[in-house]
């Protein structure tokens, strides 16, 4: 006991069972008591129940309410037991400083100053090096970690699977004849061949919309690259890349379901709302002579969202 | 025990579980060190509970979690559905949809222990939350606390991070997207993003390594840092030991409370049990997560209605409000529209949570040992500072679902949105001056903070009524006891009024007094 312990004296051996530290915190333990009784019956009952129900492999919100009612009940009955059935104190402890002694701290900033510096001062080269090359080994360490664990990004990000002539296709593999689309609708589009790649889905799939019967020109310079009104933009959001995959057909937005970024259809795929910050690539397309949809070319800009080699 | 001298003879005063101590004690020396423990004393305080839910909700994680990783398959690899739900047959996706759809229909139990996993998790990650503004609140991160709050808040990042790697996993369509949208976070990173991303997944977006490797994150790599972080938190809590809200017979160089046995041991030991309980019959009434409604992942594919989980809200909040500001210049593209929301935001957040308790010590100049809590009004300023910064991810976290906010209000998306670019930075500032003023007020309210009185209201003979202020327990006449020592025995033998009641007398402290 130290000195701010100004309340009532007490023996070291121990309380007497009568004073109110010890008794229990509920007036009448005994009906308390059956409570408690009556929760754990519950709880081992519930409990039970739930080996039955996982035997007969009924259906699984039997087994998650026997099984948490059995939970809850036991822990309930035990949680009433300490509080009202055991001592309701309150009991104290004391807090002995966690600090040590003035001569015990300098004794230990001792030695790790005068001996491990010490030692280490009269031969500074070699704990240079010594420094050098657990740093070396450490950075070194890193290269199996991470340069291993996948190829450099090099162009990769800067081009699709679409080159000059290849056929647009949907994700059944057939090809989009330009009688296939009415004016006002829209498809997922790849280049042939990659509809079922990873690649294919996750980098060249192309939105295909039929804005028209004429040719149509989305933006000064792309005049030939929506024969017969059909538009073709890169499907991947120029915000953080998720498909473009819903169609206003009445207002001619593109909208991204993620932050709703908005994209002009008529208009270059400009974004008139949110957080997109570019229009989406639009894929210059022409039309071979059975009718049949192709893309001139790759598309004149990486795809998606933004990266600093942009 | 302690108070015996230990002898030759293998017997102990206190029968067969005493002379297993002692063999213990031989071999550990763990009676004086033992004897401490179970006289370890903690606050009886509700607030104190907040860590406890954290870490029963953990180890519902990990039990929960061992379940799941006997039948999920972390594997991109493309096979055909031909399992018991009808609506996904014949259908392509990847063996981990496939394998967390029979999870969830096939296998015994696997249902219910998904939904405990994920209920689980959010738990976790929500009591870290509440628990953290406890100990902010209350001061309770001071000298000598200051690793404890390093160590909880690394602990809520990795909570946050893990949580997010599992809810990646089962690969359906709502988590597809989210892991496309964190490769293009990445990404976005300036000078490195594009290594960082490629070599994160082994390549462009999909690849074929992420789920292996976010499996063997989830399941073993964080886990583990989790586990040591844990210890290493419960450790400092024990050797510090807790600190105390101020109150009668409460010092700076004392703990009053309940000892650790039997009574915390009761109430912990419970509380487990409820919490688990209470998560099994989440599991079982509130369907969370129903990946076979989602779809398999199809890059090409969306749902519309894409939510992460809520401790991954106000990023998603972050990145809608924010305007389009994309830098291009001298060769380069930083896409600022990310970036700053998803990558420097949380960023500056994160190290400010770190840093706060360097930060105040060098505002107050205040490098004293404090064991005893602040009530929040009594600190002002650190208090409103902690409701502005709740009230700005509160408002970033409503701003995650704009969309619905503005379908269910029918009122226009661009409403919406600028409604919360504005809401975000004015509640924020405008909570601040708000919250120091009710905390100055509360600070002249007499009362405020101590435990509330009962009054019992009694009428005289005059028809006069006075208010007597009730014991605190029943039948008592004291208001507050004064904290003693844990005893080591309990003295007297205390008159009995039957044989029934013997077994109470000898059990200490569970004994029936009549009143
Ligand atoms: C910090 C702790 C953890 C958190 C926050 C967490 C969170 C999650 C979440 C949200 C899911 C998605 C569940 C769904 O709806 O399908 C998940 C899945 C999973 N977790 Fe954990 N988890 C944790 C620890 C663990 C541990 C320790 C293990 C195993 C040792 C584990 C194994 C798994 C497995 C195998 C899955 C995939 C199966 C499935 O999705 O159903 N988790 N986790
Ligand atoms: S990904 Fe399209 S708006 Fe964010």
């Amino acid at each position: 006991m130290s000195d701010h312990d100004q309340h009532t004296p007490v023996s070291l051996r121990g309380l007497s069972a009568d004073d109110p530290h010890m008794q229990p915190a509920a007036r009448r333990p005994r009906v308390v008591e059956g409570w408690i009784g009556l929760l754990f019956l519950l709880g081992i009952a519930l409990l039970v129940l739930f080996a039955v129900a996982f035997v007969m492999n009924l259906a699984p919100w039997t087994l998650g309410a026997t099984l948490g009612g059995g939970a809850v009940s036991l822990g309930a009955g035990l949680i009433a037991w300490g509080k009202y059935l055991m001592p309701r104190g309150p009991f104290v402890e004391e807090r002995h400083p966690l600090a040590n002694s003035e001569s015990d701290r300098d004794a230990f900033a001792a030695a790790v100053v005068e001996r491990g510096g010490g030692i280490i001062q009269r031969r500074k080269f070699l704990g240079g090096l010594l420094g050098t090359g657990m740093g070396v080994f450490g950075v070194v360490s890193l290269f199996p970690l991470v340069r291993s664990l996948g190829p450099m990004p090099k162009g990769t990000l800067f081009h699709t699977d679409w080159t000059a002539g290849s056929y647009l296709v949907d994700i059944t593999g057939r090809r989009v004849n330009v009688s296939d689309l009415a004016v006002g609708s829209i498809t997922t589009v790849y280049p042939e061949g990659f509809e079922n790649t990873d690649n294919g889905q996750a980098v060249d799939q192309t939105v295909l919309i039929r804005i028209s019967n004429e040719n149509f020109t989305t933006m000064k310079g792309r005049e030939s690259w929506a024969p017969q009104g059909y538009v073709a933009y890169s499907k991947l959001c120029t915000h953080l890349g998720c498909p473009v995959g819903l169609y206003e057909q009445q207002l001619q937005l593109l909208v991204c379901p993620c932050h709703q970024s908005m994209f002009n259809v008529a208009n270059g795929a400009l974004p008139n709302f949110g957080p997109a910050p570019r229009p989406l690539p639009q894929l210059p397309l022409m039309v071979d002579s059975q009718g049949y949809l192709q893309s001139q070319s790759d598309y004149k800009e990486p795809v998606g969202p933004g990266f600093w080699e942009r | 025990m302690s108070t015996t001298s230990r002898k030759a003879t293998p017997t102990s005063r206190y029968g067969k579980v005493g002379h297993v101590l002692n063999e213990l004690d031989d071999r550990l020396g763990v009676a004086k060190g033992g004897r401490t423990f179970l006289d370890k004393i903690f606050p009886d305080h509700w607030s104190f509970m907040l860590g406890e839910i954290a870490l029963y909700s953990f180890m519902v994680l990990m039990l929960t979690g061992v379940f799941l990783t006997f039948y999920y398959v972390p594997s991109q690899t493309v096979v055909t559905y031909n399992g018991s739900y009808l609506p996904l047959f014949g259908q392509h996706m990847s063996e981990a949809y496939a394998s967390t759809v029979n999870l969830s229909f096939a296998v015994r139990g696997g249902l219910l222990m998904r939904q405990m996993h994920h209920w689980a998790a959010d738990i976790f990650a929500g009591a870290i939350v509440v628990h953290m503004a406890r100990v902010f609140f209350t001061g309770a991160f001071r000298k000598p606390r200051e690793l404890n709050w390093t160590i909880g808040t690394t602990l809520l990042v990795l909570a946050i991070a893990n949580g997010f790697l599992g809810y990646s996993l089962p690969d359906d369509l709502v988590s597809g997207t989210g892991i496309r949208i964190m490769f293009s976070i990445i990404l976005s990173v300036p000078l490195v993003g594009t290594y960082l991303a490629f070599f994160l997944f082994g390549g462009n977006f999909p690849g074929t390594d992420i789920l292996a490797r976010f499996f063997i994150l989830h399941v073993l790599v964080i886990p583990l840092i989790i586990l040591g972080l844990v210890g290493a938190h419960l450790f400092l809590l024990v050797r510090q030991k807790h600190t105390q809200f101020p109150g009668p017979g409460r010092t700076e160089t004392n703990v009053v409370g309940s000892p650790m046995f039997p009574v915390f041991m009761a109430k912990t030991t419970g509380f487990l049990m409820f919490v688990t309980g209470v998560i099994a019959l989440l599991g079982a009434f509130a369907q969370i997560n129903p990946i076979w409604q989602f779809g398999p992942y199809v890059a090409s594919r969306i749902s519309y209605a894409v939510q992460p989980d809520w401790y991954m809200g106000f990023l998603d909040g972050a990145l809608r409000i924010f305007p389009a500001w994309e830098f291009t210049g001298f060769g380069h593209t930083i896409p600022l529209e990310v970036t700053l929301p998803a990558v420097i935001f949380p960023g500056i957040l994160f190290t400010a949570v770190y840093a706060w308790p360097a930060i105040e010590r060098r505002y107050t100049g205040d490098n004293e040992l404090h064991n005893l809590l602040d009530r929040p009004h009594n600190r002002p300023k650190r208090t409103a500072a902690g409701v502005a910064v709740t009230m700005l991810l509160t408002m970033l976290f409503i701003a995650s679902s704009t969309d619905v906010i503005a379908n269910y209000f029918k009122v226009s998306l661009n409403t919406v949105l600028w409604a919360m670019r504005i809401l975000v930075i004015v509640v924020p500032l405008l909570s601040y001056p708000l919250a120091y003023r009710i905390a100055k007020e509360m600070q002249g309210v007499a009362g405020v903070g101590k435990r509330k009185v009962t009054n019992v209201v009694v009428r005289t003979d005059d028809g006069e009524y006075i208010a007597t202020p009730a014991p605190v327990y029943a039948d008592d006449a004291h208001h507050e006891l004064d904290p003693v020592p844990v005893p080591t025995f309990i003295e007297g033998a205390v008159e009995t009024s039957g044989d029934d009641e013997a077994e109470f007398e000898t059990t200490p402290g569970v004994r029936r007094v009549e009143r």
